[in-house]
């Protein structure tokens, strides 16, 4: 399949280039959160070409859960120096360490929604008044409704009920201090429109996307690798199976699906395909209850 | 879907919707989305729990439009809710708007950047106040494209005497407010007649399907078209090496066409000049036109900051301190006479003080009345005064340089939406 430039990508694309460059523009300390996931790799794409043939004017945060997959670090460390932008990393373990969060009990403790804690302090020590973030409205139907400059109170909470409305390309970007923005650039892009835009970009992946070989169980309807952060414990049935991931999250909370698609344009066949969202195949922190997500971003989750 | 699907040329089109409560907005939404298969299987799944435990027997696709906890507990929709499909041609963005009155609001916000505006009124209930209001609103936001659907026509006997009517009706109500292009369809969104499908049961209606409506209707070039207008967002001075090189103007068009050579005037200073280079960071252009993103170099050395506007020289943008606009109030504090607010328009921030407000529109008559300050919802004319120069254009030649907010500086509020006259 040819990558074309399609319209309806150029429009998202100006779109996302547009906010940041108002963002980098009206904030004193913008800071891209980069995980080394796809949403966050394009993100760091966007801010490559708004900013372009100037250098990208903030740096990137990583709160590193210390789950994560090797593969996603890798990728990360590599996009940064290739961008030659600054990279801050914030750790949940020393968050730990510090007393400021405790570890879950269980053999498969998941530390996703302890990373806000981690979050929050880096916000708070470094004095960051806007976090780009990746998140998109098509995922999960509390974003559905959260803005594109989505404020934050001093406690780093989501208020749904006072959001700003959004008129025209005028952006609301006024805090107090001690208040940051978090802005979402790709809100209105579809799990589809990113990976099309990855095609027509011909970016770099980490290659957990990508189907490959792995040892898993199955639990819940979903595959768990088996690894440092997650263990097999007495009784599972590990067996192998060709998987990729559809999301990069922690490995202690991200599950794979099954896959053959070893290229680009497969997997975008594949998701045209596929009839579960993204989060529904692959995200255990998700299926809680029905406000799972409502809830965390209440606390100041991403 | 098949590789035609996904290698299709697509454009991208932004709906915005408006309907009161109950009219079947929720569900109308619901089925484009379910029909256009624009629904995962767990977010079905989820509905459909939900849809038990509210005591349902049929899935309801209303409740896949609702985001919040509040929302679900009561039943009702609080804020604009963004939903996404495409077809084979387009990828479309609906700004779902609840219809509540005290949401004039949020049906702003949708309604601002819309290409099309869905209005929906239920076929037992005819036109009501609230289907003025929403047409009124679409008129004033220069809505370049408006489908209304009339809804329930199953509790009409799918009857096409009590269709024309109403078709009737708001065609002449609306001539009288607007100039967008309508298209009037008879629907059930329960059923999903006239939805994706067209219907068996009202062969008297030959027009599109809702769908085929949407997917044909031509994008709004109108909206940005007209003159040159590049507001200046970023201004990057790339060094190569000790050198300082040229330095390139980043924005966004918000009118017309900019083409290297074209000659242009940077205002509000009203220094002439010429394009040098269009430049994206996949090289050069040769031409660019809204929405693109793109670099601009000028053949002159001028100073050029954020919020300068690069115009066409043969017809610039309006430079001045002191406008009128229709004003829609947000903030539970009225507007005030000699009341200061900040003022954002293109990418220029400025302090206003509103001067005088001539009168209160009574968006269900379009009268306009006696007022002293504007309050949450309601739309007026508003002089205002800036503390420095705007280079604006009326808001209906140009939706971008056309509009601007206003921000209260205490609580930090957007207060107010305004569109130049
Ligand atoms: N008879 C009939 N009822 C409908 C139709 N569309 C929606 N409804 C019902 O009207 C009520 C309100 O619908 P809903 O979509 O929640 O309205 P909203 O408040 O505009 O979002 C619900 O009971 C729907 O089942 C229709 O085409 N025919």
């Amino acid at each position: 399949m040819q990558a074309i430039r399609q319209e309806y990508l150029v429009a998202l694309e100006a779109e996302a280039i547009f906010i940041m460059r108002e963002t980098a523009a009206e904030f004193a300390r913008p800071v891209l959160l980069f995980s080394g996931g796809k949403d966050s790799a394009v993100l760091l794409r966007l801010a490559e070409k708004a900013f372009a043939p100037g250098p990208i004017p903030f740096p990137v945060l990583h709160i590193d859960t210390g789950h994560n997959f090797p593969e996603a670090l890798a990728f990360r460390d590599r996009r940064v120096a290739q961008l030659g932008v600054q990279l801050l990393v914030r750790s949940v373990e020393d968050s730990i360490r510090q007393g400021r969060v405790v570890e879950s009990k269980g053999p498969r403790p998941s530390r996703n929604r302890l990373q806000t804690t981690t979050l929050l302090d880096a916000i708070a020590e470094q004095q960051f008044d806007a976090l780009f973030g990746g998140a998109r409205r098509d995922e999960e139907r509390a974003r559905a409704k959260e803005r594109i400059f989505s404020h934050r109170n001093e406690f780093g909470q989501w208020e749904p009920r006072a959001q700003r409305p959004e008129l025209w390309g005028l952006y609301n970007t006024r805090i107090h201090p001690g208040e940051h923005m978090r802005v979402f650039p790709l809100s209105n892009w579809t799990e589809l429109d990113i990976w099309q835009y990855i095609a027509q970009e011909e970016m770099d992946l980490p290659p957990l996307y990508f189907a490959h070989t792995r040892t898993v169980i199955e639990q819940g309807g979903m595959l768990w690798a088996i690894g440092e952060h997650f263990p097999l414990l007495q009784g599972e049935q590990p067996f192998e199976a060709e998987v990729r991931y559809r999301t990069v999250g922690d490995m202690s909370c991200t599950a794979a699906v099954r896959s053959s698609a070893r290229t680009i344009d497969a997997v975008i066949s594949e998701i045209a395909a596929t009839n579960i969202s993204e989060r529904g195949a692959t995200r255990a922190d998700d299926q809680t209850s029905e406000a799972a997500m409502e809830d965390r971003k209440r606390e100041g989750y991403f | 879907m098949d590789e035609h699907f996904l290698s299709a040329e697509r454009d991208l089109l932004r709906i915005a919707t408006a309907g009161s409560v109950d009219d079947g907005k929720s569900t109308l939404i619901g089925r484009l989305l379910y029909e256009t298969q624009a629904i995962f299987t767990d977010h079905l799944a989820e509905i459909e729990r939900a849809s038990q435990r509210q005591g349902e027997v049929a899935l309801n696709l209303a409740l896949l439009t609702d985001g919040l906890r509040a929302e679900r507990t009561q039943g009702i929709t609080i804020d604009v809710a963004y939903r996404y499909f495409a077809t084979k041609n387009r990828r479309f963005v609906i700004a779902d708007t609840p219809g509540h009155m005290q949401y004039t609001r949020n049906m702003v916000t949708g309604m601002s950047t819309a290409d099309v505006a869905i209005i929906l009124l239920d076929a037992s209930r005819g036109i009501t106040e609230q289907t003025r209001r929403h047409a009124v609103l679409t008129a004033l936001l220069r809505v370049p494209h408006l489908v209304v659907c009339v809804n329930k026509m199953d509790l009409v006997a799918y009857d096409e005497s009590s269709f024309r009517p109403i078709e009737e009706e708001f065609g002449a109500f609306f001539h009288e407010v607007g100039t967008a292009d309508i298209t009037i369809i008879p629907v059930a969104a329960l059923q999903g007649d006239n939805i994706t499908v067209s219907s068996s049961l009202m062969p008297w209606y030959t027009g599109p399907t809702l769908l085929d409506a949407l997917n044909t209707v031509p994008r709004a070039v109108a909206r940005v078209g007209g003159s040159a207008r590049f507001p200046v967002q970023w201004v990057s001075r790339p060094k190569v090496g000790a050198y300082d090189t040229r330095r390139t103007y980043a924005g966004t068009v918000a009118g017309g066409e900019l083409r290297p050579g074209d000659a242009v005037v940077l205002q509000p200073v009203g220094l002439s000049t010429h394009i040098n280079t269009i430049e994206t960071f996949d090289g050069p252009i040769a031409n660019a036109s809204a929405p693109q993103s793109v670099n601009i170099t000028l053949t002159d050395e001028l100073d050029v900051d954020r919020g300068d506007l690069l115009s066409a020289a043969a017809l610039p943008a309006v430079v001045g301190q002191c406008i009128e606009a229709i004003i829609c109030w947000f903030a539970m504090t009225p507007l005030q006479m000699n009341g200061r607010y900040l003022l954002k328009h293109t990418t220029r921030t400025t302090r206003a003080v509103a001067n005088a407000l001539e009168y209160r529109l009574d968006i269900a008559t379009l009268n306009h009345l006696p007022a002293t300050a504007l309050a949450m919802n309601d739309i007026g004319l508003v002089k205002l005064r800036t503390a420095i120069p705007l280079c604006y254009d009326s808001y209906t030649q140009n939706r971008i340089t056309g509009s601007f907010i206003l921000i209260d500086e205490r609580t930090n509020e957007t207060a107010g939406a305004g569109m130049i006259i």
